[in-house]
């Protein structure tokens, strides 16, 4: 195919994620903040949130303060941020228009409506009531169109290079948000006790839709080594960094067996994903779990760059 | 005089063709018909069915309007029309080869030598380039209307990149979604075989270095063409790339898109982007769309462009006057298809008639398309005429014009009820090595503002389904497939 087609659909793949990923952020800081626990340090969970995404310097750019509404507008609909959620959609159909003849009826149709339904919900004086909404309907139009490519495309490059976008933006995510809070699931970091830690704990989970399915693992309360765990080593769990990993592997081996041809973007995939997999709980603590978090999210990156390289230049 | 209905003729009562449409329309509630145009509209939107404005920021993407209520021409109309038009778009063919070649209509003094070599749209890069089969015009668009039951009149020739046919097709598909009923009484010729027929053309026509199954691509000159979905749409049908100038590179005179396997050699481009914008190398040196060394590749041979450079020298609306004489010379035959008499008003005499008769003429740019820059008379002001008649005296070459004609009129739905308002018709014509080929239909445009005689989608037309049947009196099945077999003439 095109390697311009290839690289429009890696990159809907990724915003589609992104906005799914950013709408259940927002989800996860709008129930914290239900809660009376304030965080440690004086970051409240609004702060938090936009941390999330990777761009705090670039928020505070912007606002001087990380209230409710400073940081739902930011993160939802500011044009001033390219990760918020109405530039997600916007470029995920720019891309998704140039590169239709690649996408089935379903998958554009998925898009283009969940765009125009979406396009006119702007401000940021929404009631809870339609920012939830809005946020359901986010996550609809990911779903809808993660269902729509799985039963619906040829398995071919095209779905290879979608799905690429797909799990390299959900581990980038899945990453952030852990490192985010890697010093309360420290297990040697003396704990502040009660239920603050709870609800960061659980935070971190809602983020990435993971609460319940921890439950149906571990069968267990929340334990901070278990959740570091459950979400980077935990290949059932199809947020973990190893899932996605698998995946990665797996689409980058169907283009090269089809392609008849390896790169260096298959062997950088098949490198990380056996780091994961021999990673155990003990180690990962042993090297610290925010370095292992910060060295992954640049590994990750990298190999977004190879497959730049290698298919899509 | 009442213009012809295509529903009603003169006001004798329905016509045989219409039959089906009277019954539908007389049994249907008009809101529910209200309701269906709203959902068909919801549908165009959706699909993402959209064209763009230029010059209309505020509306990137609008759709055409798209009535519900089909046009309809019986088998015996089309064989007729068909006929017409294969014969046209031959002799368009033949005229292309002709000026690029020997020149012999023109040493015959029938078409004057400056109309053809200083016309803007005369291409030198092509003079004796030998085409696979002579064939310069692939795709063509005629503009049909009809004044009455009698004759096909031709308005317009299309043969540089002409639009509409992804309407054709999805006009088909909303009209069954909407109304199956109306689909499970009348046997329609289906349209739907274009992309195949397309395909076929386009291959029959690679050149004869590339192999035996050629590769074919569209280019588009991007997201923010006006005509962009269509080309999405075509390239989905036809399963080929859609590509962009800078998704192709020439090397040794050979044409390459730049695919995930590396380089991939192309053959057919079926482009829809003007000459000007081909290949900055030879073309416009600021065009940042085209693909440098593109036409020393197709002077190769190495490459197939569809539709050829240079046809626009025989779509112009001064050679158009022409066609009769053109469609003899070549073929030896009378034109079936009729030309809209046509004052040029480069001839002095014409010039005189023109300017004292304005008020009742349309005067259109020889180089004009889209309904730009044309005069209505009969519609126009007092200022708008005599502004119009500075311009037509500073140029008299720059212009043509035609008496206004009554363009037929064909029922259809607006606010609150069923009304007449006027129509065209565009066939789409594709030649090919082997045959020419035409799918029975076409897109009807639909001039909506009530007596306004301008069907294009830029200035508020709309359009409509329209559906081939067999003749209804003879109550024979109707023929199979796209077979053409009803061969008897007039309507």
């Amino acid at each position: 195919m095109l390697s311009r087609h290839a690289d429009s659909l890696y990159w809907l793949a990724r915003y589609v994620e992104r906005a799914e990923n950013t709408a259940r952020l927002i989800e996860a800081a709008t129930r914290l903040s239900a809660t009376p626990i304030t965080a440690e340090g004086g970051r409240n969970e609004w702060e938090m949130a936009v941390d999330g995404t990777g761009t705090l310097d670039l928020f505070h750019q912007q606002h001087a303060e990380a209230t409710q509404r400073t940081v739902i507008d930011y993160l939802a609909f500011s044009h001033a941020n390219p990760s918020s959620i109405r530039n997600c959609l916007d470029v995920a159909r720019a891309n998704a228009r140039s590169v239709r003849t690649a996408l089935t009826m379903d998958m554009w149709e998925t898009i283009n409506s969940g765009w125009m339904e979406t396009r006119g919900v702007n401000s940021p004086n929404l009631t809870r009531q339609e920012l939830s909404d809005f946020l359901s309907r986010v996550k609809e139009l990911s779903l809808r169109f993660d269902g729509s490519a799985y039963r619906t495309m040829l398995r071919n490059d095209a779905y290879y290079f979608l799905r690429l976008g797909t799990f390299i933006e959900r581990a980038d995510f899945t990453a952030r948000v852990l490192a985010l809070k890697a010093d309360v699931l420290d297990p040697n970091r003396p704990s502040v006790g009660g239920s603050s830690d709870y609800f960061q704990w659980s935070w971190i989970l809602r983020s990435v839709s993971a609460l319940t399915s921890y439950h149906w693992v571990y069968r267990d309360n929340l334990k901070p080594n278990l959740v570091a765990e459950f979400l980077i080593l935990r290949a059932e769990m199809p947020r973990s960094l190893v899932s996605c990993y698998e995946n990665v592997t797996l689409n980058l081996d169907s283009l090269s067996r089809d392609y008849g041809r390896q790169g260096a973007s298959q062997r950088k995939a098949r490198m990380l994903l056996s780091q994961l997999q021999d990673t155990t709980l003990p180690g990962l603590f042993a090297i610290g779990l925010k370095e292992f978090l910060e060295r992954f999210i640049l590994d990750n990156a990298n190999l977004g760059n190879a497959i730049a390289e290698q298919y899509l230049g | 005089m009442p213009a012809f209905d295509e529903m009603h003729g003169f006001g004798q009562g329905v016509r045989s063709a219409y039959r089906t449409i009277q019954a539908w329309l007389d049994s249907s509630d008009p809101e529910n018909l209200k309701r269906l145009q709203k959902e068909a509209e919801f549908l165009f939107r959706r699909i993402g069915i959209t064209f763009a404005v230029y010059g209309d920021a505020e509306a990137e993407e609008r759709i055409i309007p798209f009535d519900i209520v089909p046009r309809v021409l019986t088998g015996s109309e089309w064989a007729t029309l068909s006929k017409g038009l294969t014969q046209r778009v031959t002799a368009l063919n033949r005229f292309l080869a002709d000026v690029y070649g020997a020149g012999e209509i023109i040493r015959a003094g029938i078409v004057p030598a400056d109309l053809v070599y200083q016309n803007p749209a005369f291409r030198p890069e092509m003079v004796g380039l030998k085409l696979p089969h002579d064939v310069y015009v692939q795709i063509a668009g005629i503009d049909i209307i009809r004044t009455d039951d009698k004759d096909f009149y031709v308005l317009e020739d299309n043969a540089r990149t002409p639009s509409g046919v992804s309407y054709m097709l999805e006009n088909r598909d909303v009209q069954m979604r909407l109304f199956p009923d109306l689909f499970a009484e009348t046997r329609i010729q289906p349209v739907e075989n274009y992309p195949d027929e397309l395909l076929a053309s386009l291959r029959s026509l690679a050149p004869a270095s590339a192999p035996a199954e050629p590769t074919v691509v569209l280019m588009t000159p991007g997201p923010l063409n006006s005509a962009y979905y269509e080309h999405s749409f075509l390239a989905d049908k036809l399963g080929v790339e859609l590509v962009e100038g800078r998704d192709l590179f020439v090397l040794d005179e050979v044409v390459y898109m730049r695919t995930t396997r590396g380089p991939k050699r192309v053959d057919v481009i079926y482009r829809r982007i003007d000459d000007d914008f081909l290949d900055p190398m030879v073309f416009r040196p600021d065009s940042v769309l085209g693909i440098p060394g593109l036409i020393s590749a197709y002077r190769a041979g190495n490459v197939t462009l569809a539709n050829a450079v240079g046809t626009g020298v025989a779509d112009d609306k001064a050679i158009y006057t022409y066609m009769p004489e053109i469609v003899r010379f070549y073929l030896g035959e009378e034109p079936i298809l009729k030309n809209v008499p046509t004052w040029r008003c480069r001839e002095p005499d014409c010039l005189r008639y023109v300017l004292d008769h304005l008020p009742e003429l349309v005067v259109k740019e020889v180089q004009g398309s889209g309904g730009y820059g044309m005069l209505v008379g009969p519609k126009s002001t007092k200022e708008q005429i005599e502004a119009f008649r500075a311009k037509l005296i500073a140029d008299p070459d720059g212009f043509i014009a035609q008496p206004t004609l009554a363009l037929s009129t064909s029922p259809t739905f607006v606010g609150d009820g069923v009304a007449p308002r006027h129509i065209d018709l565009r066939p789409f014509v594709l030649t090919g090595a082997d045959k020419v080929r035409i799918v029975p239909g076409g897109l009807t445009r639909v001039a909506l503002k009530e007596g306004s005689l301008v069907v294009n989608s830029s200035q508020g037309g709309g359009t409509k389904d329209t559906w081939i049947i067999a003749d209804p009196a003879d109550g024979a099945p109707p023929p199979d497939g796209q077979s053409q077999s009803q061969s008897q003439a007039g309507g």
